[in-house]
């Protein structure tokens, strides 16, 4: 495993906010993602975490410090290229799930093959169709996402993060809006996508249950990581 | 294009508030439509009124008895010229003051002449005559209503008239029918003939008075004019076209078609700040939508190109929306703005300014949405997800 070139990796990361008096929230961090991984960051509100999430999403850029994708320094890229990265590389589930109310649930889920390419790629189709029946949502495809449940919802964001195949998926408190038994499917959905496609996830989580059944906590604290172990070995 | 059907998506998904906007753009594109096919239709009907049944260009004789000799020359010289095409009628006149004797005492009279099978484009003899004939024999003449009334006469009554150079010699001449020009002074001093009747009253045959031009084009009379004028150097001709004669009216013109333009160009403006204050706040609204879409990886340039297609969408329903307003409007202002039976304004619907209002209103509705498209480019999704 340590030999292998991790999915992701900081170098040094420090993040800013604000203009005139600068609030700094990341000191210094380092992070090595290995590929099949099921990582889950913890900490405090206010703690960085969702900071740190930004960058490894590619969503914000570190004020200093080096961000690797795949082994390819990304942080000097221009936006236009970013964005295209980040329509190849990585999968966003949010905890407020955050699907385009104007659309289905299945054109929901083609919506980065769209925006990878916009045509009616068969192929595409099919595997937007077969992972909405892996999360157990073949009665609800065509509904607009307003006409869904929260686990729902949830279930086709999953769906809908998968569907590029990326290498890494960032969840940011995927169940946090969910009862238990929707978390419980929630994740067993995410475990079941790590083993079956060895696709990478770093979920920000505040439910302990998750997090000790990832295979490596991150906690984060005042900007620092304070803690990294593996949960199970 | 992914731009075409989120921007598609979004307007239908706020059905509301686009129906509102269409209906915004769609009221500035009617009224556009209106009002620039009203004044249009005024002009062309004033101008019609005003020249529409009179000479455009008219060449007189520059000497001290204002008669023109050498006719047929003249003539050719006109049917030869680089500028016949551009003519409607070239239409020879003889002219003269005369009275006319009625027994108790003589009125003032004004005779004309003309030669009909020319002259009848320029005037509509056929469409004022209200009675009888036109002339077609030496001393046969056509008079007004208000003469024929004043003087009692009917078709077929013979009236004598004299002119101020022979005062002693009448002429009988004999009425074959009546005219209604619309023009009260017209109708009761106009005696109209043909041009060997006035030519002979006047003992000056084979002569005009003066030759009436009618262009295709009335405002290119000024032209036409300079042109013909150059081609008559050195000859003893004077030319009048009626753009040097009608100062007032064409300033009242062009006045009124600045203020139409000035009307028509901020009803534009306030559609233009309507498409581009809704689209802003379109951004605002699906701020959400656009960061998901920018986690997802779509670029900036195609989320403005998002907003441009909804304003470009949104200017083309507009604008059709906008033309069939503005045409129905147009088409019940000429159908139920009548009086006596006629329209107020009779109606000219001048396509290629429909097509142009059209045109100028997808071209705004574009232009402002450049701003929230802008807006929506530089947005950042962190902020979306951290405000989530």
């Amino acid at each position: 495993m340590d030999n292998q070139v991790p999915v992701m990796k900081l170098e040094g990361v420090t993040k800013f906010y604000g203009e005139e008096i600068k609030q700094q929230v990341l000191f210094g961090i380092d992070l090595e993602l290995q590929p099949g991984s099921f990582n889950a960051i913890i900490g405090q509100s206010g703690s960085g975490k969702t900071t740190l999430l930004n960058i490894l999403g590619l969503l914000d850029k570190p004020a200093d410090g080096k961000v690797f994708v795949e082994g390819q320094r990304i942080d000097q890229m221009p936006l236009s290229k970013l964005a295209s990265v980040r329509n190849r590389t990585i999968g966003f589930i949010f905890q407020f799930h955050y699907l385009l109310p104007e659309f289905t649930a299945l054109e929901n889920v083609l919506m980065p093959g769209w925006i990878r390419k916009y045509d009616k790629d068969p192929e595409r189709l099919q595997r937007a169709h077969q992972l909405m029946d892996e999360v157990g949502l073949e009665k609800v495809k065509n509904n607009l996402s307003t006409k869904m449940s929260g686990g729902q919802q949830q279930r086709t964001a999953i769906a809908r993060a998968l569907l590029n195949n990326p290498k890494i998926i960032l969840a940011d408190e995927p169940t946090g809006n969910l009862d238990t038994e929707n978390t419980e499917m929630v994740y067993k959905i995410l475990r079941k996508v790590n083993r079956e496609y060895g696709t990478t996830f770093v979920i920000v989580t505040h439910d302990r249950r998750v997090a000790e059944g990832a295979d490596r906590i991150i906690e984060v604290k005042d900007g620092r990581i304070k803690m990294d172990v593996a949960a199970r070995v | 294009m992914l731009p075409l059907k989120i921007a598609w998506r979004f307007l239908v998904s706020s059905k509301g508030q686009t129906i509102l906007i269409l209906l915004g753009i769609a009221i500035g594109v009617s009224v556009q439509v209106f009002i620039g096919l009203l004044i249009q239709s005024l002009q062309i009907s004033l101008v019609d009124r005003t020249i529409g049944s009179s000479s455009h260009i008219t060449i007189q004789a520059d000497r001290e008895d204002p008669v023109i000799l050498q006719t047929d020359q003249l003539l050719q010289t006109i049917e030869k010229s680089a500028i016949f095409p551009e003519l409607k009628a070239v239409s020879p006149v003889s002219e003269t003051p005369v009275f006319i004797k009625t027994g108790k005492s003589d009125q003032s009279g004004f005779m004309r002449g003309f030669d009909f099978q020319r002259a009848l484009s320029v005037y509509e003899f056929m469409n004022t005559l209200v009675e009888g004939d036109l002339p077609s024999k030496e001393n046969d003449v056509l008079i007004g209503t208000d003469l024929k009334n004043e003087l009692g006469l009917k078709v077929g009554d013979t009236l004598n008239v004299t002119v101020p150079a022979f005062i002693l010699g009448q002429r009988p001449l004999t009425v074959t029918g009546v005219f209604d020009s619309g023009i009260a002074s017209l109708n009761r001093s106009w005696l109209i003939s043909n041009l060997v009747t006035v030519q002979n009253i006047i003992r000056k045959p084979t002569t005009y008075s003066s030759i009436e031009i009618q262009v295709k084009d009335v405002f290119s009379a000024d032209t036409l004019a300079e042109t013909l004028q150059k081609e008559l150097e050195g000859k003893p001709f004077k030319i009048k076209n009626w753009k040097a004669e009608n100062q007032q009216l064409l300033s009242g013109l062009t006045g009124q078609t600045i203020s139409s333009l000035f009307i028509q160009v901020f009803v534009m403006i306030s559609v233009a700040l309507a498409i581009a204050s809704v689209l802003i706040i379109s951004v605002v609204q699906k701020n959400r939508q656009i960061g998901i879409l920018k986690a997802m990886g779509i670029k900036d340039s195609t989320t403005s190109m998002v907003f441009l297609t909804q304003g470009l969408l949104l200017g083309i329903g507009g604008a059709v929306l906008g033309v069939i307003l503005g045409l129905a409007l147009s088409w019940s202002f000429a159908t139920f703005a009548v009086s006596d039976g006629e329209p107020v304004v009779p109606l000219v619907i001048n396509y290629s300014f429909v097509l142009l209002s059209a045109l100028i209103a997808i071209i705004s509705a574009l232009v402002a949405s450049i701003i929230p498209a802008r807006k929506s480019g530089t947005m950042s999704p962190i902020e979306v997800i951290r405000n989530g």
